[in-house]
């Protein structure tokens, strides 16, 4: 496979990964901001969307000040915004129009009747109510993608670098969400029973579609410590950064069975899920959330560029 | 003009043998779903992405060929001759390209003016002495003709180069087998799934000689914004084998290499989709920042195979066209047995007076222009485009052929709230490797305006399944 291809490939799972998460984090976002509230708070919940999103500064160059309608129309329609899901559409479908021969006729359909039927839409026309279908409309198509690339790719390479930006994308994703929501809420950890803090929680878990899943396997309230041990380290639960490594390892050891050959980024992959495996939540709380999300970030950040240099993603 | 010969019916009299069964089922159709079947075909083709796009543009301006959901017929007798004649041609083609690069006989012999092959643009005097395997410089070619009655086939063009649009002929074929399957229980239609099939045997066929192993084929596209893209990708993709862009391609130690995953691999036929212009800075063009350098250097040595060779458009160059009934005798001892368009090389002053003498009736094209652009077509231009064009011939004269207007064929089309006769021509694709292979069938270009002669994409044509029929 050309060092070109597997980087594509690589970036449109990515892309496609991006698409549907920022699909619930507006979502999350319009639900928090639909509550009964005193004053400002819901330029609060918008700063700490859009830090999770990882644009709060592209969008504060932008606009320069909290509005919801901006902020919508910014990560949903925004092109100059690289993280829109206009964006992630746009990017993975001119990455597969590039790696056609690389992608299943389901798959490439797919990608471009999202990107059609996406391209079509008038940002105007959505409204308050329109909003939550569209959103709705985003994830179905990344899940309709996923389950085209897993019940028709050949399990070789192609399969392996699709999984891989996948779940480096995910991993990123939900540790963002960890650090910037968790930040936010914890100094009310208090009083966690109100309704308003409990609807507060439960954002989180809606975050990465959790919040039913949690209570099938805790039986309990919205809980912070296990809200954080179910995203970290919890393997049941499909977005936990523990899941995400599990996956990770297993694409990256198939990988280097594939090629016939072991790679640094095969033992960086191992380490983390081991540091994953091994943790305790207690401990994490006691040397700090913050400062164990931070190092996961960097170590999935090193993990990526370690896999393109190992495999020629530019050369 | 006398009325065109018609596809279906004739001039007149009844409908024409192979198109029986098909006029008896759209005897019994309702336009309105023929219609929605129509629509139905295009976002097939919007979905699958069967796109051009329109150069210079972004995204947004990816446009589908419009396609005619009426096919174009042609019975196993015609077919027959057809092959014959174009087996003839494109071999005598090759023979040509070999000759002029090498003893340069025909020229000897005075068939051809030297100074039109040796001065000509499309001349690569690069190529001179070298020797691609098989002696084959134009593995893939397609022949463009145009049918003005029951016996009459003409061939108006040759493209020799980097011709396009087999896709159309394999994606018109599957559409119209999802559309419309009972039309095929009707009728006895040959296959012409197994293009891509040929196509690699062909490119196998021609590797270079000294390998251990099975060759390593690979694709050379310009990139997703070309407009061809769509073919690039789907043929790649229909044989298995890379895709690549001149990036992923670097010359290392005499031999051509893609970048891949797990580093360099030998390249040994790249089937390149792009000019020669764009093949090697080094010895086209050293101020592109395009194309692979060192890799003529590596084709003269004989361990890459080129397909098409560089310098094949000397075969299909509008100046040379004239003289291709010339070129055939010469090689192949008989006439040719698709005759050409007569043509006047506008060089040649008697044929230059005779041109400006009716301008109003003739076809004037650019020497080397192609996709229906820079050419007059006299019926139906203004007086004021045939003065442009008398002043152009009178300033560059050898820079123009002239040809009668022909009546070009109609066939029964698709159009608004009915069926009317538009006008049509057929490129068939034929290969040239270990054997000479030719798909039946083709790509049936149509004129979707009405009383139009132009079928270019580029111009407003669309296309149509082209149906060969069995016995």
């Amino acid at each position: 496979m050309l060092g070109r291809t597997a980087n594509d490939l690589y970036w449109l799972s990515r892309y496609i990964e991006r698409a549907e998460n920022m699909a619930r984090l507006i979502e999350v976002g319009y639900r928090i901001v639909l509550l009964p509230r005193e004053g400002e708070g819901f330029h609060e919940e918008w700063r700490s969307t859009l830090e999770s999103a990882g644009c709060l500064v592209t969008y504060m160059q932008r606009y320069g000040e909290l509005d919801t309608q901006n902020v919508i129309n910014f990560m949903l329609f925004d092109t100059s915004n690289v993280s829109s899901i206009a964006s992630c559409l746009a990017n993975a479908r001119r990455n597969g129009r590039a790696q056609r021969t690389a992608l299943t006729r389901e798959m490439w359909e797919t990608l471009n009747s999202s990107w059609l039927e996406f391209s079509a839409i008038k940002p105007s026309t959505i409204t308050s109510n329109s909003l939550p279908e569209l959103l709705d409309w985003v994830r179905a198509r990344s899940a309709l993608y996923r389950g085209a690339m897993l019940n028709t790719i050949l399990r070789n390479d192609t399969f392996y670098f699709s999984q891989i930006g996948t779940f480096i994308e995910r991993a990123d994703s939900t540790s963002r969400i960890l650090d910037v929501k968790y930040y936010h809420l914890l100094p009310s950890s208090e009083m966690v029973g109100g309704g308003k803090d409990n609807y507060q929680w439960a954002s989180i878990l809606r975050s990465v579609s959790a919040h039913r899943s949690y209570r099938w396997v805790f039986k309990d309230h919205y809980k912070p410590l296990k809200i954080a041990d179910f995203l970290i380290l919890n393997r049941q639960m499909p977005r936990s950064l523990r899941s995400c490594y599990d996956e990770l390892v297993e694409a990256l050891r198939d990988l280097a069975i594939f090629t016939g050959a072991r790679q640094d980024c095969n033992a960086t992959a191992e380490s983390t899920r081991d540091l994953l495996m091994e943790a305790d939540i207690q401990r994490i709380f006691q040397s700090g959330l913050h400062e164990f999300v931070q190092d996961f970030i960097e170590r999935n950040n090193k993990l990526g560029t370690e896999i393109s240099t190992a495999y020629h993603f530019s050369d | 003009m006398v009325a065109a010969f018609d596809e279906m019916n004739g001039f007149g009299g009844g409908v024409r043998a192979p198109y029986r069964a098909l006029s008896e089922w759209l005897g019994i159709q309702h336009i309105g779903e023929l219609s929605q079947k129509a629509t139905e075909a295009e976002a097939l083709f919007r979905r699958t992405g069967i796109t051009f796009a329109v150069y210079g543009s972004e995204e947004a301006a990816e446009r589908l060929i419009p396609f005619d959901v009426l096919p174009r017929i042609i019975s196993a007798e015609e077919w027959r001759r057809l092959e014959l004649g174009i087996e003839q041609r494109v071999r005598a083609l090759n023979a040509f390209m070999y000759d002029i690069y090498h003893h340069q006989e025909i020229l000897k012999a005075g068939k051809i003016p030297e100074e039109l092959v040796v001065q000509n643009g499309a001349f690569l005097p690069e190529m001179i002495g070298v020797d691609p395997p098989r002696g084959i410089y134009s593995h893939i070619i397609g022949i463009d003709l145009v049918r003005t009655g029951e016996d009459q086939f003409l061939v108006l063009e040759d493209n020799t180069r980097t011709p396009s649009g087999v896709s159309y002929m394999l994606e018109n074929r599957e559409t119209m087998m999802h559309l419309f399957p009972d039309l095929f229980s009707r009728n006895r239609v040959r296959p012409v799934e197994n293009y891509p099939d040929a196509l690699l045997k062909t490119l196998e066929s021609v590797a270079p000689s000294n390998l251990d192993k099975e060759p390593t084929i690979a694709l050379l596209t310009p990139g997703i914004y070309n407009s061809a893209y769509f073919e690039h990708s789907f043929l790649a993709d229909q044989m298995g084998i890379e895709l690549v862009e001149s990036m992923d391609l670097v010359v290392i130690d005499g031999v051509l290499n893609m970048k891949t995953t797990q580093g360099l691999k030998r390249v040994d036929v790249l089937y390149r989709r792009v000019d020669d212009d764009f093949l090697d800075p080094l010895v086209f063009d050293p101020t592109s920042l395009l194309g692979i350098p060192g890799i003529f250097d590596v084709y003269r040595s004989g361990r890459v195979t080129i397909v098409n060779a560089p310098g094949t458009g000397i075969a299909d160059d509008k100046a040379i066209y004239a003289y291709i009934p010339a070129i055939i005798e010469f090689y192949t001892g008989r006439a040719a047995i698709i005759p050409n368009v007569e043509t006047y090389n506008c060089r040649e002053p008697d044929a230059l007076k005779y041109t400006l003498d009716r301008l109003p009736e003739l076809v004037v094209k650019e020497v080397h222009g192609s996709g229906g652009y820079g050419m007059l077509v006299g019926p139906t231009a203004t007086k004021e485009q045939i003065e442009i064009f008398r002043q152009k011939l009178k300033t560059n004269p050898s820079n123009y052929i002239a040809q009668p207007t022909l009546s070009l064929s109609t066939c029964p089309t698709l159009v608004n709230g009915g069926v009317g006769p538009r006008h049509l021509d057929l490129r068939p694709f034929v290969l040239i490797g270990d054997q000479v292979r030719l798909m039946p069938g083709g790509l049936t270009r149509v004129a979707l305006k009405k009383g139009s002669l132009v079928v270019n994409s580029s111009q407003g044509g669309g296309t149509k399944d082209t149906w060969v029929l069995q016995d």
